[in-house]
């Protein structure tokens, strides 16, 4: 990616040689420098005209468009379309009653709007907890509903979309304070103290997800009193909560590590106690620093809300799923996770383009 | 609870000292406090737990483990009947998880290493190309790529009496792909001792080699005697042992094919999925890894006049892998615990394995329990190895 032919002093009047600017310079300097590099250029160009014209031909010009019925897509060759089409509100927002799906849908645009606020600097301040936690209420008062004349929609009938939102989101705001009691237990003085924490945050992480969520289907109700039951979104968010806390005080540990000696002793030199100086001077650095690896554990905990399906309930790929059961529509699995996965492709990439850029820009902030 | 109540600032030395303004006495009662927390809430949950084993009358303990298992497994590296026991069922379902994770790094290894490499490429359509597969596997959800790769064997292939047949003996269905595999013969069990014993010998020879260059000067062939170790001692013992050449071929039986080897639907789907996912986050370590290798290491070797691949594997690679081992065990590790979600597709791993054993016999504590331990005994095991690997490796400073 050398860019070093437009340096070339130009005399007045003169047209550059087409071999040093211009598109064949490009050509050269980017696909044919060498000749091994020649031949790769060859290799691929070949294999992208042999498959990205048969896959354009399967998207769109054989495709049975947005509008068609199975009796249409059973006869295009390409894509089904229609397949889509009818089963997006089922995709979306599940078993979720269908008059009311305008609920789920604020709840998305709620949880997105939350989501992006948080990407902006200006709102990093405390007040800005107290908005999630509205945001959070508001959030239940639109799924559950039961209050301001909503009817009541209890949450086994959760589905889609919001379902994945939630679990992520909601289990994310519960872990971040866990996990930053975790990551100072981890550093702390106090051996039983420290003990506990890092047995707790290594059990966790060296387990599958998989586990704790089986062990919040088969094994919480048993540890419960008798008569008291807890239902499958609940364990499932408790079991993602128990997980999360863990990676994220593995974060927010390393930005405690980051600061230097230093703080800690000019903190300790002004007398403050142990809450005050974690408080105002050792937290308020370290989180910054660890946010872009919070993020990065929030993109991966996002993609992995979709083990829920293991246990049974109806993420936007469980629904996904369940979609493809339906006679009249079997086999279009291509167009449901070619779907979906664009849903969960477009969350997780701005979410770590975001967290690339603000690696970027802490580290300006902080040379300065 | 105090008795003292002089100068809390300066607690007297030697001094009998209880005062919760003494860090000491305060350390020592928040840590009564948290360890307290815990046993009650722990005392708490196992009581619960107890009474409610008592309630629905559920066995407890690990005796479940010698009975029949008498349920089937698809696949399997040793021979399993239903009539064994529970343990030897699960023994079956970690070894595929080993299959699993052991192909699985290896070959997600090889792709992440080429792919990284391919990022920093001068070619622009190699390096966008690298690129464009990294940002779509990383931001996909692993078990929603995993469905994909399994639906595309069940839905796509056609069945078995109608099996693709694109090279002779080879066959594609529904069912999985069956190839040819040489038939049984003493010498392929020789081959693989000469194999082992090429490499020992490699070993020694780089050893021997290292040892003479240093003393000498005098570099010696080192790639091309490992090269014939290698490969060229197992080639002596084929043809010394009468090179022979006949092949287990699938034939059609009934319904399905017997004879040759097989990979099912579920094992191409989960080790495809799970390749794919791992080797896109391994191009980056990968990537971030040469690229901290500062430019001027490169420049001094090649003013060195070292060529191209050594100044590679001499210079760059050695300094490269200390940034990459350590986030490429996470890597590894989590390719491991992802291998769990062979249970969403009925691959039988060790999760899928002991799913089927807490529905049959109830005991949902001893399942559970067993995976964890079995993963925290593989998680463990790895990292020993890596860390062993890293120390190894690591920049020895005076």
């Amino acid at each position: 990616m050398s860019g070093n032919a437009d340096t070339t002093p130009l005399a007045a009047g003169e047209r550059p040689p087409s071999t040093v600017v211009g598109p064949l310079a490009w050509l050269r300097a980017n696909l044919f420098n060498t000749w091994y590099n020649a031949i790769l250029t060859i290799l691929i160009a070949w294999a992208i005209i042999r498959t990205v014209p048969p896959l354009i031909e399967w998207a769109v010009i054989d495709a049975a468009g947005f509008g068609a019925t199975s009796e249409m897509c059973r006869e295009a060759t390409g894509a089904c379309w229609g397949f889509v089409r009818e089963k997006l509100r089922f995709i979306l927002f599940g078993t979720y009653p269908y008059d009311e799906q305008w609920r789920p849908l604020a709840t998305v645009a709620l949880f997105i709007l939350l989501l992006g606020a948080s990407c902006d600097r200006r709102f990093w301040k405390p007040w800005f907890g107290l908005v999630w936690l509205a945001g959070l209420v508001a959030a239940g008062v639109l799924m559950w509903g039961g209050v301001f004349g909503l009817t009541y929609v209890e949450n086994t009938l959760w589905g889609g979309l919001p379902l994945t939102l939630i679990l992520s989101v909601i289990g994310l705001s519960v872990a971040f304070p866990i996990s930053i009691l975790l990551a100072l237990g981890r550093r702390s003085d106090m051996p039983a103290v420290k003990a506990i924490c890092v047995a707790y945050i290594e059990l966790i992480r060296g387990v599958p997800l998989i586990s704790l969520l089986f062990m919040a289907s088969v094994m919480f109700p048993l540890f419960l009193p008798t008569g008291v039951t807890i239902d499958k979104l609940l364990r499932a968010q408790i079991a993602f909560i128990m997980f999360a806390a863990a990676y994220m005080a593995e974060a927010i540990r390393g930005g405690l590590q980051a600061i230097p000696k230093g703080q800690y002793e000019a903190a300790d030199g002004l007398g403050l106690s142990y809450w005050q100086k974690m408080g105002k001077i050792i937290l308020p650095q370290a989180l910054a620093i660890s946010i872009p690896p919070l993020v990065n554990t929030f993109i991966s905990f996002f993609k992995d809300t979709s083990l829920v399906i293991i246990i049974g309930l109806y993420d936007l790929l469980g629904t996904a799923k369940a979609a493809l059961t339906d006679p009249a529509w079997r086999g279009y699995y291509r167009e449901a996770y070619l779907f979906i996965g664009l849903i969960y492709w477009a969350f997780c990439y701005f979410m770590s383009k975001y967290s690339q850029w603000l690696e970027k820009d802490l580290n300006r902030m902080r040379r300065r | 609870m105090s008795s003292e109540t002089g100068d809390v600032r300066a607690p007297a030395r030697g001094g009998f000292s209880l005062s919760l303004n003494d860090p000491g006495v305060r350390s020592l009662v928040y840590q009564v406090l948290v360890v307290g927390g815990v046993v009650l809430v722990g005392w708490f949950l196992i009581s619960n737990t107890l009474d409610n084993l008592a309630r629905r009358s559920i066995a407890t303990g690990f005796d479940f483990l010698s009975r029949e298992a008498s349920f089937g497994i698809g696949e399997s590296l040793i021979d399993y009947h239903p009539r064994d026991s529970y343990g030897y069922a699960f023994l079956v379902g970690v070894l595929n998880t080993l299959k699993v994770a052991v192909i699985g790094v290896v070959l997600a290894t090889i792709i992440g290493t080429v792919v990284g490499i391919a990022r920093l490429s001068s070619n622009w359509l190699v390096a966008k190309l690298a690129s464009a597969y990294v940002e779509i596997v990383r931001n996909v959800p692993p078990l929603l790529q995993l469905f994909f790769w399994y639906a595309v064997v069940t839905e796509s292939m056609p069945p078995v009496r109608q099996a693709l047949n694109p090279l002779p003996g080879i066959y594609l269905s529904q069912r999985g792909l069956w190839f040819p595999v040489p038939a049984a013969d003493p010498v392929w069990g020789a081959m693989g001792i000469a194999l082992l014993v090429g490499i020992v010998a490699a070993f020694v020879m780089r050893r021997w080699a290292a040892a003479r260059q240093a003393r000498t000067g005098q570099p010696f062939p080192t790639v091309l005697a490992t090269l014939g170790l290698v490969l060229g001692l197992p080639l002596l013992v084929y043809l010394g042992g009468g090179a022979p050449t006949d092949m287990d071929v699938p034939q059609l039986a009934g319904f399905n094919f017997r004879g040759g080897m097989t990979i099912s639907p579920e094992f191409f789907a989960i080790l495809t999925g799970l390749v794919i996912y791992t080797a896109g986050f391994i191009a980056e370590v990968v990537r971030s890894g040469i690229l901290a290798v500062n430019w001027g290491q490169t420049e001094a070797a090649r003013s060195l006049g070292l060529p191209g691949g050594q100044t590679l594997r001499l210079v760059v690679l050695p300094q490269a892998l200390r940034v990459i081992v350590p986030p490429l065990t996470s890597q590894y590790l989590n390719l491991t615990k992802n291998s769990s979600l062979a249970l969403a597709i009925g691959y039988p791993d060790l999760v899928s394995i002991a799913n089927t054993m807490i529905n049959q016999t109830g005991q949902a504590i001893e399942g559970v329990a067993l995976i964890m331990g079995t993963y925290l005994t593989i998680s463990l095991a790895i990292s020993v190895f890596m860390n062993w690997y890293n120390k190894r490796i690591a920049l020895v400073e005076r």
